[in-house]
């Protein structure tokens, strides 16, 4: 296939990365708006564009378990999700991290059930953060396609050897037809080297997988995975470098965008950022000190570069596309707060919550947020964090 | 010797926790457990060999004669094989200790 | 002529993989009937286990009994896991990324993680017709986390959540029939064994691993401790199980029925449950029904054979 630069379907995009990817098992349920990422796989496999086995399982939980035993034999393992079936694969999602199995998986995120949603918002993945997946956001098309790509250079490195979650808007990205890069299959063969796992099912060499542990070393277990995922940020890093110097896109786990001199940032994660860059360049234009932080990199998370990108400012507003009820509001916003809270230096934060369940915020609706959020550090509120556009 | 509870470090562990000594648990000494012991009758036994078919723990062996004999160092005391035998050439007798 | 005599005992392979050392109860059938498994199955497999006993007693860390390939994830999973793995080794070895040989893959599962949570991947992994062979370890209960009721239980069985009292006779639904919800599947090879027939056993987990598709073994296993049986039994209950017809041995080779004994009458249940602590408290009429109900069950068998 020759390089080329395609309007295509996000959907369709991830597809093709993972077929220059040369995966070897797919096995996926499906569950809207993950559909036509699983329908173009099993289109490509039956027209025999790509050499995989395509498992369709009967459903989410099975899809997952299916990766974990593909992926201990050693075989390159891919799947998707949305929603309701990340939540239903939830148990087995901490297996492929403990068990040490590198699965890579994209997550159209959706809205959860009640009442139901098909339409886009962080809930599904925000109740995955204690999993022990790497968790990466996309903010565009072309930024999911690489991030596709970079997950499964990631997640096999013999120093991670984790599962790697690559998360989508659903439908806002899944659906959208945008410009993307696909680069060659040769390019993408130097980049990614073909999977070795170091200890695989084999009959020639038995292992035990998956024995329990009493009490004497659960926590040793524990240990070890947390010091591993923590690590992995290093190779992330450097696959980031290397993708950059192979293909001329450049990846961090934080970007700013007009930070520069920045008193007030907002903070967002997936597509959002990209709305939200045109209400930063109202702002400007109209003088004010603004910023945008796009946050890529959920997990591990880049303690070092949070705290960097916002100690110059005052204020940081964080928009989150999830809610955790009862609780101090948005997920990405308590875990800002609190990596900041031992720093001698940082601004107020203040959270908002919106776009659930596919209600989408205009350029307009961030510089909204903005003002409020800007009003809020100066007059203090009484409620822990507000919902953006909430018809009363 | 795999390394006793006390002695595990998380350094130790394999990764995902994996086993790679197969079958290392028959270093545990599950002969501890029991309360009854077999005895075997050699002049009984037509050393046809059921009793280490019906054996859960898998711990009895013919010796060099031929004559089927329990490993002790697993042998739970459970009595199937005395049970079992044709020619009643095992009885259980209670553990001393 | 030289007159020697040959016991088939002997000719079985001595090697043990799964290792003693393993922390099952005494006189366990389930056990047993692994450890049978595993002469029959050979090197040349990958075991993909379900939580339960076996996995429990086999493989507390740093520990393990298994001297062949193993895995364990979860509860109710195992069909998935298995046709995974099926899956990713037919596709290495046709891309050349492994070298091509025969792996059996066997999925251990007690009767719990099969009939139970476990039912909707073993569906869909045998309708999906992957290559593998399931074994259900039968022991009537979800025995490892302390004697509870499963769909396996047999009627009238006393278990922790279907206790036996005034008001109730324990378990009051009759037996899932696994052996024909697998066989309603298509499948190439149905079977029920039980290690008190350790041969018939050994054979029928040798056939399953060698035919090509799915095959599911189901072995009665007798369980001393959840059965309040006496451990030096073990055999003699199983060897019941067969004779009164609670349990039938027979194959379902390709939809055909055939009867591994072919039994010229059935023992009184009777003789079975007086064994047995869980059925202590049945009245003669609840016997009397349970006859009535494998005799009739009986009769429907060997329709099927006829």
């Amino acid at each position: 296939m020759r390089a080329q630069r395609v309007g295509i379907e996000v959907s369709r995009a991830i597809a093709i990365a993972a077929k220059l990817a040369n995966v070897d098992v797919v096995s996926a349920y499906p569950i809207t708006p993950q559909t036509h990422i699983v329908e173009d796989i099993a289109e490509l496999v039956a027209n025999g564009e790509l050499d995989a086995a395509y498992i369709p399982v009967e459903s989410e939980h099975s899809a997952m378990s299916a990766c974990l035993g593909a992926s201990a034999v050693g075989a390159r393992t891919f799947t998707a999700t949305a929603g309701q079936g990340l939540e239903l694969m939830h148990e087995v999602l901490y297996i492929a991290s403990s068990m040490r199995l590198p699965i890579v998986m994209a997550v159209a995120n959706r809205a959860l059930s009640a009442p139901l949603s098909i339409w886009g918002d962080h809930s599904d993945v925000m109740a995955a953060r204690d999993t022990g997946w790497i968790q990466i956001f996309a903010a565009n098309g072309q930024e999911t396609f690489d991030s596709v790509l970079c997950a499964f250079r990631i997640a096999e490195d013999q120093r991670v050897l984790l599962p790697v979650m690559v998360n989508l808007d659903g439908f806002h990205l899944t659906h959208m037809i945008e410009p993307i890069c696909i680069p060659e299959q040769s390019e993408v063969d130097k980049f990614l080297p073909p999977y070795q796992y170091p200890l695989p099912l084999d009959p020639d060499k038995p292992i035990t997988m998956g024995a329990f542990a009493p009490p004497y070393i659960y926590t040793e277990t524990k240990k070890a995975q947390q010091v591993n995922l923590t690590a992995a940020k290093e190779v992330i890093l450097q696959c980031w470098r290397e993708f950059g110097d192979l293909f001329g896109r450049y990846y961090s786990p934080v970007e700013g965008y007009h930070c520069e001199k920045a008193k007030v940032l907002l903070l967002v994660m997936g597509s959002f950022s990209e709305t939200a860059m045109s209400a930063i360049d109202t702002l400007r234009g109209e003088g004010k000190e603004v910023g945008l932080i796009k946050l890529r990199l959920w997990r591990p998370f880049p303690f070092d570069e949070i705290r960097r990108a916002v100690r110059d400012a005052e204020v940081l507003i964080v928009l989150d596309r999830a809610l955790s009820f009862g609780g101090p509001g948005g997920p990405v916003c308590s875990e800002i707060r609190s990596a900041l809270y031992n720093e001698d230096k940082k601004p107020k934060v203040i959270g908002f919550v919106g776009g659930l369940g596919g209600r989408d915020i205009s350029p307009g609706g961030f510089k909204e947020i903005i003002n409020r959020g800007i009003e809020i550090s100066q007059t203090g509120s009484e409620q822990e964090f507000e919902m953006f556009g909430v018809r009363e | 010797m795999t390394k006793s509870e006390g002695e595990l470090t998380w350094r130790g562990l394999e990764i995902g926790s994996i086993i790679t000594e197969p079958g290392n648990a028959s270093q545990y000494q599950t002969g501890g457990w029991r309360t009854q012991r077999p005895i075997h009758d050699t002049s009984r036994c037509i050393k046809c060999g059921l009793c280490a078919i019906f054996c859960p723990e898998g711990c009895i062996e013919p010796n060099a004669e031929g004559y089927f004999e329990p490993n002790l160092f697993y042998c739970k005391g459970c009595g199937i094989c005395a049970r079992e035998c044709w020619t009643q050439a095992i009885t259980m007798v209670e553990e001393e200790e | 002529m030289e007159k020697y005599a040959v016991f088939v005992p002997k000719l079985v392979t001595k090697r043990e993989n799964f290792a003693p050392g393993h922390r099952a109860c005494l006189g366990c059938g389930e056990a047993l009937a692994v450890r049978l498994a595993c002469k029959a199955l050979g090197q040349n497999v990958i075991i993909v286990s379900a939580t339960g006993c076996m996995e429990v007693v086999s493989t507390p860390l740093p520990y393990t009994s298994w001297r062949v390939a193993w895995i364990h994830t979860l509860f109710e999973n195992t069909g998935a896991v298995a046709s995974g793995i099926e899956a990713g080794l037919k596709v290495m070895m046709r891309k050349g990324e492994c070298p091509a040989k025969e792996v059996n893959v066997v999925v251990m599962a007690g009767d719990g993680g099969t009939s139970d949570i476990g039912l909707q991947a073993l569906s869909g992994a045998l309708e999906r017709g992957h290559d593998f062979l399931y074994i259900c370890l039968d022991n009537e209960a979800y025995m490892n986390t302390g004697i509870q009721r499963s769909s396996a239980t047999p009627f009238g069985a006393s278990t922790t959540t279907a206790p036996a009292g005034k008001m109730s006779i324990g378990q009051v639904t009759w037996k899932k029939n696994m052996p024909a919800i697998t066989a309603a599947h298509d499948i190439p090879y149905v079977a029920t064994a039980c290690p008190s027939y350790p041969f018939d056993l050994m054979a029928k987990v040798a056939r399953g691993a060698a035919v090509h598709g799915p095959a599911y073994v189901h072995i009665l296993s007798v369980c001393p401790t959840g059965w309040r049986s006496a451990p030096d039994l073990t055999i003699r209950i199983g060897r019941l199980a067969v004779e009164t017809g609670m349990f039938p041995l027979y194959e379902v080779e390709d939809g055909k029925y055939k009867l591994s004994i072919d039994l010229p009458w059935l023992r009184p249940v009777q003789d079975y449950l007086k064994l047995q602590g869980r059925f202590r408290h049945l009245s003669e009429e609840t016997i009397k029904k349970i006859q009535n109900r494998v005799n009739k069950e009986y009769a429907k068998l060997k329709e099927k054979v006829a």
